[in-house]
């Protein structure tokens, strides 16, 4: 049997706000836009960096710069979405990854709370490199 | 012996979540320390020598790259599905991946470029 022209044709249209209706879809498309956090701390991150490297003038205007109220209303919304990402990556990584230790599978809760254990440590460095 | 049609999706996946583990440990500390506690005064900031030193380490801009490079693959990918199906822009689908990961590519760049140089 096959389908004609005109039934191929025929759409079903969803509206543009679809992820608006329900409370899980709009978690989705949050934990989705998290991304643009991602791309937000890349730039900064860069700007930080072209700044260190351009000399201890460039350096103090960045610091200028990011202490002005915008950029910390940006931040920390940027920051409240990084958080998200983080826990919702941890939520879902035992999902997509099998972890198997001597043949048994290592169950999920073992798997998160590696995960969170390993953000506590990278968080340390982090905070010891920069501050040391 | 069939010939299998190969796609790049597999390996952009891989991309997107290396990019996702690395900028879930990361991401949040370095924001905070240098989007928040050093601009409200909470703690003070490195001054330009000790942070120039710290980026003369090898480790620290390989660190800087992978995070740059992954952590741009990762939303790429992410925002490429959710613009495109989000938005219900399938036929544009080859122009919305190509701006993104394109972009992605140029911070990529970028971050090596500013890296190298210090």
């Amino acid at each position: 049997m096959t389908t004609d022209f005109w039934q191929r044709l025929h759409r079903q249209r969803v509206p543009l706000l679809w992820w608006t209706s329900r409370r899980t879809y709009l978690l989705f498309v949050v934990r989705e836009l998290t991304s643009v956090a991602v791309v937000w701390f890349v730039v900064y991150l860069l700007l930080l960096v072209r700044s260190v490297g351009a000399g201890p003038g460039d350096y103090e205007r960045f610091l200028d710069w990011s202490a002005q109220p915008w950029m910390v209303v940006l931040n920390a919304l940027a920051l409240a979405l990084a958080i998200v990402h983080t826990i919702t990556w941890f939520m879902v990584t035992p999902q997509a990854m099998v972890l198997k230790v001597r043949g048994r599978r290592v169950p999920g809760v073992a798997l998160a709370g590696a995960l969170y254990v390993a953000w506590f440590a990278v968080s340390a460095v982090i905070l010891l490199l920069v501050l040391a | 012996m069939s010939r299998e049609r190969t796609s790049a999706e597999p390996f952009l996946w891989l991309l997107f979540s290396a990019g996702g583990v690395l900028t879930a440990l990361a991401v949040p500390m370095i924001l905070f320390l240098f989007g928040i506690a050093f601009p409200l005064g909470w703690l003070d900031p490195p001054s330009n020598a000790e942070i120039y030193t710290l980026l003369r380490n090898p480790l620290a801009r390989l660190a800087v790259i992978v995070l740059c490079g992954l952590g741009m693959m990762h939303a790429a990918h992410r925002l490429r599905h959710t613009i495109r199906d989000g938005l219900q822009l399938q036929r544009h689908g080859t122009a919305i991946a190509a701006v993104c990961y394109g972009t992605a590519a140029f911070l990529t760049a970028v971050a090596v470029v500013l890296v190298s140089v210090i």
